[in-house]
């Protein structure tokens, strides 16, 4: 599975781009697809034309290999597509044809990425609508405004009579531009652009762009630092994975965990506002390490509080895990199983629920994960169920990590001065979210700005994953589905 | 049942006092930004240069802040070297006018006027709401959906968010509009029935926030939309926007609102 033709990245190491040659096409293309045919995935592709080629950037995640890998080469405006083998691929040929006008032959659904029909934005060419036809389909279309307060995306059902045949997600409705806006960085709104990528996951994409930028400025994060950081991962991951367990029930009409887990939640985003005096997490995490310490007051309220939290939440969920009829609403239903998200790439909570044991602080357990990292924890069936069972593990190993390592918290200083990125350099970070794999891809120009910098949600990838979920499935199965995978809309749009 | 019941009892009350009380806030908590520039340096241009969103307004000895743009990100307060800036305790933030959240040093903060009498009588002790994202980052949406918890428990106000807005009585929005939204919002807004309240939620859609200028995004609701009630914050805390939200319908106890201290 290891090739040379791809260059191993380590935790904070960064490349001068002119010591990573570009491969040929056709190179390229093998290179990619016997990574994925070797239990790889692909985690990042970035692609920019550069005369009449798109000169493109991968980033390689092999679970268990302990590093990163790059890889660098050059496909011709026309060549052919990769998903139909590679179908991880779907999304990245799409945007390469959306911004850069290439052609991947073969492709099957070409669709734009984040440009809509009748938007007013564009004139809407290029899109086409996925329709089954026949005298019992009918079509059900939802959004972009929804019934509840959640972000904006269009969905559409081909069904017959109850049952999905297919689901197509059309999204693009939270595209702010900000892939665009921060090439030229950083600067002073740079931070503020990752931690509203997807501003619930402020702190998983602030950790990625830190480490991001103190490999590419050769800075070396006080220890302190990078635990406080992996606490905060933990809180963010602890706030949503409760709160999804709350929607969850409500969906299936069981208030008792569904009022509990609000309230919890709510509790949990407190912890990270007593961090830094914000429920998200906003400006905790700088380059260079986080910009407030804790005292030892705080260290005793957060191990009280996470005590109280890890009893109430897991008596809230076993409430509805005893409950045989909101146990059978999740059995069976919305199956992804350990091949499709194989192929689909899938990452983070919706993946380990199939049993595929993927999860970056283990595959990369580097700076704060040398010593101590949370349990990893699989579940085997792919349905709903085990996607709730999932995260009722996930929230009992968070608590544990943060219970071992806040008391032991190193000491030392809590943030470090960084230097400015390096002229024509490369690097990539991987950080698990609350969502999956957040990976960030940065490449420098002459002056040490980004010329390129790629940003890749976890929901790239898990959008494709609930559309198949969904096929055969009872079309009121939908919300427990959808919120079973929980995705991020902005995070996907950017 | 008698586990459920049992888990319930031990769980207890979560429901909050407010507003007759203000629960325990987090020390460091970003609430209303106080500034004085009488410890400003000459020539200092440290907490402008640093923000992300240029939110400040005047120099030097007229000093202020447009709370609209705000992202209480507390970058003005690490570059400065006097310590002008300085965040509050205060969630009190709401405004009616967008000219209201222009906070210069020597003012104090203008909180948001209840509704006129005829609107105020209406929805006074019954508003629908519903909900349009139009850019956000799910941050205000979440702080948002809080709100409907037992914590804050809204229903208890009269304020609820519906399905559709047909059967709304306004829009909260929250995002800075992006190109790819502005047909829905209008198309949304034109749905709700006259008259109609419009609350824009955050930094974004007061004024792009951090994405003021980009664009892919119209700067704020107001730009699309007239806008009732305007509520700072990035995103704003569950307290601020339930704040705004009891101005609005002049709701808020006297005896909370003139403390004199804020809250």
């Amino acid at each position: 599975m290891e090739s040379t033709n791809l260059t191993k990245l380590h935790y904070g190491q960064r490349y001068s781009v002119d010591s990573i040659p570009p491969l040929d096409s056709v190179t390229l293309l093998h290179e990619l697809e016997s990574t994925v045919n070797g239990s790889g995935a692909i985690a990042a592709l970035s692609g920019a034309q550069a005369y009449s080629m798109i000169d493109t950037w991968g980033v390689v995640h092999f679970p268990g290999m302990q590093s990163l890998l790059l890889c660098h080469g050059t496909l011709p405006m026309e060549y052919p597509a990769l998903t139909p083998r590679v179908p991880q691929m779907h999304l990245f040929e799409r945007e390469f044809a959306e911004e850069l006008g290439a052609r991947p032959l073969g492709h099957p659904w070409l669709t734009p990425v984040r440009t809509l029909p009748g938007s007013g934005a564009d004139d809407g060419q290029g899109w086409r609508w996925g329709r089954i036809e026949g005298p019992a389909v009918h079509e059900v279309s939802v959004g972009p405004v929804h019934a509840g307060v959640i972000e904006p995306g269009h969905f559409r059902f081909q069904c017959s009579g109850e049952r999905v045949l297919h689901l197509e997600v059309a999204l693009g409705y939270q595209h702010r531009g900000i892939a665009q806006a921060l090439l030229g960085g950083p600067t002073v709104r740079t931070p503020h652009l990752i931690e509203t990528a997807a501003g619930d996951t402020s702190v998983g994409h602030m950790v990625a762009y830190c480490q991001l930028l103190e490999a590419l400025g050769g800075c070396e994060v006080p220890p302190r630092a990078e635990q406080l950081r992996a606490i905060a991962l933990e809180l963010e991951r602890l706030a949503n994975h409760i709160g999804d367990l709350g929607t969850l029930s409500g969906d299936v009409a069981f208030q008792p965990t569904a009022a509990m887990c609000g309230r919890l939640r709510g509790d949990a985003l407190n912890m990270t506002a007593r961090l830094c005096g914000n429920r998200f997490g906003r400006a905790l995490v700088i380059p260079g390490g986080v910009r407030f310490d804790v005292s030892p007051e705080d260290v005793d309220w957060l191990l009280t509080s996470v005590e109280r939290l890890e009893r109430e939440a897991l008596a809230a969920a076993g409430l509805l895990l005893d409950h045989a009829v909101a146990r059978s609403r999740f059995e069976q239903t919305g199956t992804l199983d350990a091949t499709a998200c194989t192929q689909l790439g899938i990452v983070g909570p919706p993946a380990r629920a199939a049993g595929v044991p993927q999860d970056v602080r283990h595959d990369l357990p580097d700076g704060p994960y040398a010593a101590v990292r949370p349990a990893l924890v699989t579940q085997q069936q792919g349905d709903v169920l085990a996607r709730v069972l999932q995260r009722v593990d996930e929230v009992r190993a968070s608590i544990d990590f943060i219970q071992q390592v806040l008391p032991r918290l190193p000491r030392g200083r809590h943030a470090t001065d960084c230097d400015p990125p390096a002229a024509h350099s490369v690097s990539a970070t991987a950080v698990e979210g609350w969502r999956g794999r957040i990976c960030h891809l940065a490449i420098t120009g002459d002056n040490g700005r980004f010329s390129r910098y790629k940003i890749v949600d976890p929901s790239v990838f898990n959008w494709a994953g609930l559309a198949v979920a969904m096929r055969g499935q009872e079309i009121s199965d939908f919300p427990v589905c959808n919120k079973s995978f929980n995705l991020s809309y902005c995070g996907h749009d950017l | 049942m008698r586990t459920i019941l049992g888990e319930r009892l031990k769980q207890g009350t979560a429901t909050i006092a407010y507003p007759g009380q203000l629960p325990m806030l987090p020390p460091r908590l970003r609430g209303l930004p106080e500034i004085t520039p009488s410890k400003c340096t000459q020539g200092c241009r440290a907490c402008i240069d640093a923000c992300p969103t240029q939110a400040f307004i005047g120099e030097g000895a007229t000093l202020g802040i447009d709370l609209g743009r705000c992202l209480f990100c507390t970058d003005c307060m690490e570059a400065c070297p006097t310590g002008v800036v300085r965040f509050t305790q205060d969630i009190a933030l709401a405004t009616r006018g967008r000219a209201d959240l222009l906070l210069h040093a020597d003012q104090t903060h203008k909180r948001a006027a209840a509704l006129e009498e005829h609107t105020r009588r209406l929805f006074g002790r019954s508003l629908h709401l519903r909900q349009v994202s139009a850019g956000g980052c799910n941050g205000c949406e979440t702080d948002v959906n809080v709100l409907s918890t037992i914590v804050f428990d809204l229903s208890r106000f009269g304020i609820k968010f519906v399905a559709s807005p047909r059967h709304a009585d306004g829009l909260l929005i929250t995002g800075p509009v992006t190109r790819n939204m502005e047909l829905a919002l209008r198309k949304t807004y034109e749905a709700v029935p006259d008259p109609k309240v419009v609350i824009a939620v955050g930094a974004c859609a007061i004024s792009g926030g951090p994405f003021i200028d980009l664009p892919q995004v119209r700067n704020g609701a107001d730009s699309v939309v007239p806008v009732d009630l305007y509520i700072p914050g990035c995103p704003p805390h569950p307290l601020t926007i339930l704040d705004g939200l009891l101005r609005l319908l002049g709701r808020l106890p006297d005896a909370v609102v003139d403390d004199g201290k804020g809250l």
